[in-house]
């Protein structure tokens, strides 16, 4: 039989389970981009404001490290800085979850069996789910590039970036078509695609912040790197692009030739017996949500401990390198109040803070994820009541998060202190972490809250998290009233170390979320299970 | 009936899902050291039933006692005394089913190790497997097991054989033969009307989410019918005015019919009256009487009250 027979078939039963995730992500990556480069414009009217904004951008390892390095001063460079890093890496986690969720995530449960059974060639399930991530980045791109240039940028640049987009999606699909082949869990073969994409970024993180002038040969080991190094609005380099290609292509070979050798159902990294008896510690909820959770709570914790250590150890040069004042002003605009470290520290410090939101986030998520298949049925059928099987989830997303959070901060205090030789600085950075505990736990009480009132919902609290980060990265920029600002959790986090700590607020969070856990507890009470 | 002890105590049951109206007005008795069949199609309320009994969701109107206690609000109390095993098992794929069988034990308040053991041997079931690599036939042997190994007083077994092979379905009813000995009472809600047959004292059919038939499966044979062949020593006369005799078809001196158990006395003496040479009789099955419950008024019993214009 022909292996790819059926694919079409498959592709519009993607399509249509996707019909509405699909267009809303579209969407925003489209409108983000539009928004970005037309606000832009009007922050940075004259050639010599931006050539200021580039030199302090530049001049900040910090900024570097998360966003990358702007070539050349035109405002389509300026003003899309953030999305060739920060947005190429959303798109890239876009792509390869859209493969993994067509092809191992249905693997695992049951439903391609059903498939293989009928007219579909072995690989039509993978090469279904591939055409749907390049299709994706693809029209990603090219509405990207269309709204880039009717916000008035050049055609040329428009096109470039478009491409570079799209490129990176064809790349991360192929990443997340390989991984897929690796495990037997969908979770973990996303975990794989995940690594290699904080690796990815990592990479061109170091290689932005150790070249001089340029991005020096780390950034080109990496496929973030590449898309940035096309360098759209700065004489575009068109043939990086075959560089993605390439990788997106071999990558994909690698995938098909995995896919050919294994069994339905099975993966490369073959599972191996395990006890035949459940130890001491698996014999209550909370060991049985021990067990489940700790892999992703200590690859978290790991992730998060690297990256803390490289935010701070390179936060030392952001004082001495910065010498012309408007870098000094952009800086202390963008956060803190008194040291430059200080401030950087604080806005790194709340980066993390959002990213180990969503570490909770997903942790609280696990009760929906239990409850749909029943599992929570079979829970709930022993002498198990309903607050303690929630508080066992809840509990060990609530500590996790906060024992990232308290280790990233300590990692990241270590790592400043080793460069600048004083043990005393790692308290005020480890306090700097704590205090974003209490909004990462709000995140989690809404996840709470959502499912024990309308659990059908929760998933479409990820929706609301990515909204709260928009409005913290760009609701300044569009002068949004405060009050709109106000609606995330996360603006409510005191910047430390450098500005004071106000009690009242962060009573104020924990406060939230406990009504919020408190709510979902009683509204899982009260509803039926199931 | 009804006593407040009774294992399973359900009056008037409602049950809606949306517009779906999944239980109506169900009753359901279920006596201590009872084996007792649920019966019933694809969608009749069976599940429904079990959830509503475990306090997984919550009845619209009715009554329901399970164990003395009310399932919604005593649910963790209850549960202790009993142990159910789902009629589709998902567990968790990281856990081997040893693992499993002891969490799900443990959470119950224990379970014996020597039946343990003596039940992965039985089922043939390898522990050391993660629930990843099993079948669906394997993750449902490592539910059963967890559950008959539990010390428990009350089994709620949804459709349990549903994915095993014959050889193990056969394990499965001589274990519930052996709880049926120890006295336990088990629910056993299933498809398979020989497995009700060789297993349960009491049937309940359920159709719509109201009960079609109840009663001791001895009770309910009566309304069953026997198929009789008879050759006779003549040609027989007035068989068709007996009560109870269906589709009689006389070819010469023989005979074929269907009588109503309960009237099988009166056709038997009228058939040795005229001399009865050879008499095969075919014993009532629980599927016949499943069959004609269904068969008579339909699948949908609103469609025959609303005729389409």
């Amino acid at each position: 039989m022909n292996p790819f027979v059926g694919t079409g078939s498959l592709i519009r039963l993607a399509l249509r389970r996707d019909r509405i995730l699909l267009p809303a992500w579209i969407a925003t990556f489209v409108v983000m981009v539009t928004f970005s480069a037309s606000a832009t414009s009007d922050l940075y009217p004259t050639a010599a404001s931006r050539i200021q904004a580039v030199a302090s951008m530049n001049g900040t390892p910090a900024l570097v490290a998360f966003y990358g390095r702007i070539y050349g001063s035109s405002l389509g460079a300026l003003s899309l800085i953030k999305m060739s890093g920060i947005g190429a890496a959303l798109l890239a986690l876009l792509a390869f979850m859209l493969v993994v969720r067509h092809t191992r995530a249905e693997e695992e449960a049951g439903r391609l069996e059903l498939l293989g059974a009928t007219v579909v060639g072995r690989f039509a399930s993978l090469s279904a789910a591939a055409w749907v991530g390049v299709g994706t980045s693809l029209v990603i791109g090219v509405l990207s590039a269309l709204g880039l240039i009717a916000t008035g940028l050049p055609v040329g640049g428009s096109v470039a970036f478009g491409l570079a987009w799209a490129a990176t999606g064809c790349a991360f699909t192929a990443v997340g078509a390989f991984s897929a082949q690796l495990t037997a869990g969908g979770r973990a073969a996303t975990g794989i695609a995940a690594s290699f994409l904080g690796l990815a970024y990592i990479l061109r993180a170091i290689g932005d912040t150790t070249g001089h002038h340029a991005a020096s040969w780390v950034s080109w080991l990496s496929p973030i790197g590449w898309s940035q190094q096309v360098r759209p609005f700065a004489q575009e380099r068109w043939p990086v692009l075959l560089l993605l290609v390439a990788f997106a292509i071999a990558v994909g070979i690698g995938a098909y030739a995995l896919a050919g050798r294994r069994d339905l159902g099975a993966g490369l990294l073959a599972d191996r017996p395990g006890s035949a008896v459940a130890n001491a510690g698996l014999s209550s909820p909370l060991g049985l949500a021990w067990r489940l959770q700790r892999g992703t709570l200590l690859a978290w914790t790991a992730a998060v401990m690297l990256l803390g250590a490289i935010v701070g150890s390179i936060a030392s040069n952001v004082g001495g390198i910065i010498d012309s004042p408007q870098a000094k002003d952009f800086i202390t605009k963008l956060g803190g109040t008194r040291v430059l470290t200080d401030a950087y520290l604080a806005l790194e410090l709340g980066m993390l803070g959002s990213i180990v939101a969503i570490y909770g986030m997903q942790a609280a998520m696990r009760l929906r994820s239990e409850e749909v298949p029943w599992r929570t049925d079979l829970m709930l059928s022993t002498a198990t009541g309903r607050a303690r099987w929630l508080a066992s989830h809840v509990s060990l997303a609530v500590v996790g998060t906060a024992g990232v959070l308290l280790l990233g901060g300590l990692a990241s205090g270590a790592g400043y202190a080793a460069v600048v030789g004083d043990a005393a600085v790692v308290g005020r950075v480890v306090a700097g972490a704590a205090v974003q505990i209490p909004a990462a736990c709000v995140m989690i009480g809404i996840v709470v809250a959502t499912f024990g009132l309308a659990p059908r919902a929760a998933s479409a609290t990820w929706g609301l998290l990515i909204a709260f980060l928009l409005l913290g990265e760009f609701g300044s920029l569009f002068n949004l009233p405060q009050w709109v600002m106000d609606l995330s959790p996360f603006a409510h986090t005191p910047r430390i170390p450098g500005g004071q700590v106000e009690a009242l607020p962060l009573l104020v969070l924990t406060t939230v979320a406990a009504v919020l856990i408190a709510a979902g507890i009683a509204g899982f009470r009260r509803r039926d299970v199931g | 009936m009804g006593g407040v002890s009774e294992p399973i105590s359900i009056t008037g049951l409602e049950k809606s899902f949306g517009r779906t109206r999944a239980l109506d007005g169900l009753d359901l008795e279920v006596s201590q050291g009872q084996v007792h069949g649920y019966l019933g199609p694809n969608g009749a309320g069976k599940t429904t039933t079990i959830r509503i009994l475990l306090g997984l969701i919550r009845a619209d109107a009715g009554s329901v006692r399970l164990l003395g206690g009310d399932p919604w609000a005593e649910g963790v109390a209850l549960h202790r005394r009993l142990a159910y095993v789902p009629g589709e098992v998902n567990l968790w794929p990281t856990l081997t089913g040893g693992e499993v069988i002891d969490l799900l034990g443990r959470l119950r308040g224990g379970e014996d190790p020597r039946r343990r053991a003596d039940l992965l041997e039985r089922f043939e079931l390898d522990p050391t497997k993660k629930v990843r690599s099993y079948s669906k036939g394997n993750r449902q042997k490592v539910a059963v097991v967890a559950a008959l190994a539990s010390d428990v007083e009350l089994l709620l077994l949804d459709e349990p054989t549903a994915g095993l092979d014959p050889l193990m379905a056969e394990v499965f009813r001589e274990c519930i033969e052996e709880e049926r000995r120890s006295g336990r009472t088990v629910l056993l809600s299933s498809h398979t009307l020989a497995e009700v047959d060789a297993l349960c004292d009491h049937v309940t059919i359920i159709r719509n989410g109201r009960v079609a038939e109840t009663g001791a499966l001895s009770n309910l044979r009566h309304l069953t019918r026997t198929s009789i062949m008879a050759e006779l020593a003549a040609a027989p006369i007035g068989l068709a005015d007996l009560p109870g005799v269906h589709d009689l078809r006389v070819e010469g001196s023989t005979v074929h019919c269907q009588v109503d158990t309960g009237e099988l006395a009166g056709l038997l003496s009228r058939l040795a009256s005229v001399g009865v040479h050879s008499l095969v009789s075919q014993p009532p099955t629980l599927e016949e009487l499943f069959l004609r419950l269904y068969a008579d008024d339909g699948p949908d019993e609103g469609s025959a009250s609303h005729p389409q214009p």
